[in-house]
């Protein structure tokens, strides 16, 4: 029996590197003020007005009118966690950060670049990224593409600008994956939707460094509805990464975004996101991938803060071999309700998913998995695996598991796994009693939950995680 | 500190504690000196175990009355794991699984904590631990197994005292550390123990049994009693103890 020293050593780091980092790092908020906002509420005349100030054509106009009388038809979800605190009314659904875009880092407005420069956004991008993005309140502010992809046709930049640049290559792909009509959240992204990002990989074109886009929500009160679309073409290899963050406030804010993403045959795509919302945050984003044949999707996600969250990225494996995995952890701190999971529809034959989802509550934090397997009639010898772990730190924390599972195909085969870990007093008492602070003991644990995944995740991602998590649990405070 | 040495001394003096408003004990007194080994008896339920929590400062119990001092500083008012870092060290009766927390990372970050400062370097550090592993019987294997999770009973007191050995504690607590061993790894425990033991620690071995104690002779024996310091003595105390019950000793 050999140890891993190296990994010995990593995990040693990891548990001592973060003792300093505050949660308030991440929870300042600045004083600047949005240059415009359409106000409270919504109402027809809301979305004329933001399509008006981002010049759109007519199409996309009408497109937002369409989607947001599908959003006024719907109900509210009720069959899952309590929606009834978020605040319709008071929202307000577009807030511009300041006049203009630009690939200048310099001349992003001082705060903003601030607020940026304190999250470590430049020295990520000059460190591991091909190209960013980043997007305060409503508006993507800055994005830059290194110019060798630039060269090779990667299209990358906020979804706004990619209306105005590319528009027929952005109408092929907007709200197809995600129709407007899924669920009222998509139709109000529809409606009011602001940034996110665009990124085309031309047919391929296989980029090794990671695309990022870093989203700050700074308003009170306010909503935030980027929509996002990734197509990798035929043979391309991608990986595009998010990242989220909000300070805190006593009211609630609105976050719906869209994420779609095409894989077109024999192309590769991942998608990290790592999401550390403040507490007072909904966070209801729509996320999917159509898969094509021989094509794979890999979700990578981290589910941190917020005060409700549902999230079920979905995969569509539409043609035969097509494969997708899905990683997600997700960290019900207390008041938090984390509904979240994945769905996978096998829909060609011979395609493959898995799905590991490894839940932490603390607190009382809560934590559902709500998973959908789908093996359409004629998906034969397609297969699925998923998994799911919870981790209850206390007493109070709880976790629940929904799978729901339809399959009409007789040769696919599938697995589900589940298991509940408890740890208590005893359990932090005797790590404590060893020297081990309480930071460090429930650090220690959770990375022990977590690692057979955190082999699996990118390195950035894994390192991001364990500070966000450090940082939930140095919230802690005394346990038991 | 290094090269002097320093002689620990754990004084309790009136100590009294309860859990969930039920006093357990009641008056406790007791000092244990670097280089000294106590051992302490009593009935099933008289409190000993509660003693061993309560010098651990485990969050459940509250102490009511009197004080516990380490080296002249109160630690009643100290975590768990500021108790720790000052030398103090509980082997406990029935330890705990900790899933997920590889026994490998546990011990080296224990000990960094410890003794913080000493960068002892990782290889180094892993081979003393296997060469410790192999003395109180645990095979290799269990370095990357989860705190407890599975252990048998005898494997989680084992592994109790290989975390003694590893961590060099100076005040070391072993509650029932001989209950569950097998006759051959009793000897390679008190083996170890005795290996251990120095003019700078001082031991307080809670036992119900004799065999322990003649492997490791204690100069002082105390009865707990009921939550009370029933009698202080020697060897020959926890000989009678033995032969005769406690009975005698309540006055019955
Ligand atoms: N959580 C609790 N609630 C109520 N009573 C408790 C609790 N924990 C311990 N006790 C009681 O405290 C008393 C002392 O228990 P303790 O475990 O200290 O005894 P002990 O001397 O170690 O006994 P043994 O020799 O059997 O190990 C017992 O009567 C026990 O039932
Ligand atoms: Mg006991």
């Amino acid at each position: 029996m050999e140890i891993d020293f190296k990994r010995d050593e990593e995990m040693e780091k990891l548990v001592q590197d973060l003792k300093s980092v505050k949660r308030s790092e991440f929870e300042f908020h600045d004083a600047n003020k949005p240059v415009y906002s359409t106000g409270k509420g919504l109402t027809r005349e809301t979305v004329e007005e933001i399509s008006e100030i981002k010049k759109e054509p007519d199409w996309m106009r009408r497109l937002r009118l369409k989607a947001l009388e599908i959003f006024m038809s719907k109900p509210v979800p009720t069959w899952g966690p309590d929606l009834s605190g978020i605040d319709w009314e008071n929202t307000s659904y577009y807030n511009r950060p300041g006049e203009s875009k630009t690939n200048n880092w310099e001349e992003v407005p001082d705060e903003i670049k601030e607020t940026f420069q304190k999250l470590g956004v430049p020295e990520m991008e000059q460190k591991f990224l091909a190209g960013s993005v980043a997007q305060y309140d409503s508006e993507g502010v800055y994005h830059n593409l290194k110019k060798v992809w630039e060269d090779k046709g990667v299209v990358f930049m906020d979804l706004d600008s990619a209306v105005q640049k590319y528009p027929d290559l952005v109408k092929d792909y907007y709200c197809r994956a995600v129709p407007v009509t899924d669920n009222k959240f998509a139709a109000l992204n529809g409606a009011v939707w602001s940034g996110g990002s665009f990124l085309y990989v031309p047919k391929g074109v296989q980029i090794d460094m990671p695309l990022q886009t870093y989203f700050r929500m700074n308003g009170e009160a306010t909503g935030q509805f980027e929509h996002t679309i990734v197509v990798a073409d035929e043979g391309s290899k991608v990986h595009y990464i998010e990242g989220c963050t909000a300070p805190r406030y006593d009211k609630n804010s609105l976050h719906s975004a869209i994420v779609e993403i095409y894989v077109k045959r024999n192309a590769k795509a991942r998608y990290t996101s790592v999401q550390n919302w403040s507490k007072s945050v909904y966070n209801m984003p729509t996320k999917r991938a159509w898969v094509d044949e021989n094509a794979q999707m890999e979700w990578v996600g981290g589910s941190l803060g917020s005060k409700i969250t549902m999230l079920y990225p979905s995969s569509y494996l539409r043609g035969p071999y097509a494969s997708a995995s899905n990683l997600n952890i997700a960290l019900a701190g207390a008041g938090t309700f984390k509904d979240t999971g994945a769905k996978a529809l096998h829909l060609a034959p011979h395609t493959t998913s898995r799905i590991v989802a490894k839940s932490i509550s603390i607190e009382d934090g809560k934590a559902i998995y709500r998973g959908l397997l789908r093996m359409n009639k004629g998906a034969v010898h397609s297969k699925s695996k998923v998994q799911c772990d919870a981790l209850l730190i206390n007493d109070e924390s709880s976790s629940f598991t929904y799978p729901h599972d339809e399959i009409y195909e007789p040769t696919a085969t599938f697995s589900h796994e589940a298991s509940v870990g408890r740890i208590g007093t005893e359990e932090l008492t005797y790590l404590r009693s060893r020297g081990l602070s309480e930071d460090e003991a429930s650090s220690m644990i959770v990375l022990g939950f977590l690692d057979d995944v955190m082999k699996e995740i990118p390195m950035e991602f894994a390192v991001e995680m364990n500070r966000l998590i450090k940082l939930e649990m140095g919230k802690l405070g005394a346990v038991g | 500190m290094k090269g002097t040495v320093k002689m620990s001394e754990l004084v309790i003096k009136n100590l009294a504690a309860s859990i969930d408003d039920r006093e357990i004990l009641k008056d406790v007194s007791l000092t244990v000196k670097g280089g000294e080994i106590h051992a302490l008896m009593g009935p099933n339920g008289a409190g000993k175990s509660t003693l061993g929590y309560v010098l651990m400062g485990h969050p459940n119990y509250k102490v009511t009355g009197g004080s516990i001092k380490l080296n002249g500083v109160e630690l009643i008012n100290k975590t768990p794991e500021e108790r720790a870092r000052a030398g103090l060290f509980l082997a406990f009766q029935n330890p705990v699984t900790v899933q997920g927390v590889k026994l490998s990372t546990f011990i080296r970050t224990a000990y960094n904590q410890m003794h913080p400062g000493e960068k002892i370097p990782i290889q180094q550090f892993y081979d003393s631990m296997k060469q410790h592993m192999k003395k109180v019987g645990l095979d290799e294997s269990f370095i990357s197994r989860s705190i407890n999770d599975g252990f048998s009973g005898g494997e989680r007191k084992r592994f109790e005292i290989l975390q003694m050995v590893m961590l060099k504690p100076k005040i070391v607590v072993l509650d029932e550390i001989d209950s569950g061993l097998d006759v051959d790894a009793l000897k390679m425990v008190a083996e170890e123990i005795r290996e251990f033991h120095n003019e700078e620690t001082g031991f307080l071995i809670i036992t119900h049994y004799q065999r322990i104690l003649k492997d490791i002779e204690p100069e002082f024996v105390h009865v707990l009693m009921d939550g009370k310091m029933a009698r202080d003595g020697n060897r020959d105390l926890s000989l009678r103890i033995e032969e005769e019950g406690y009975d005698w000793i309540r006055g019955v």
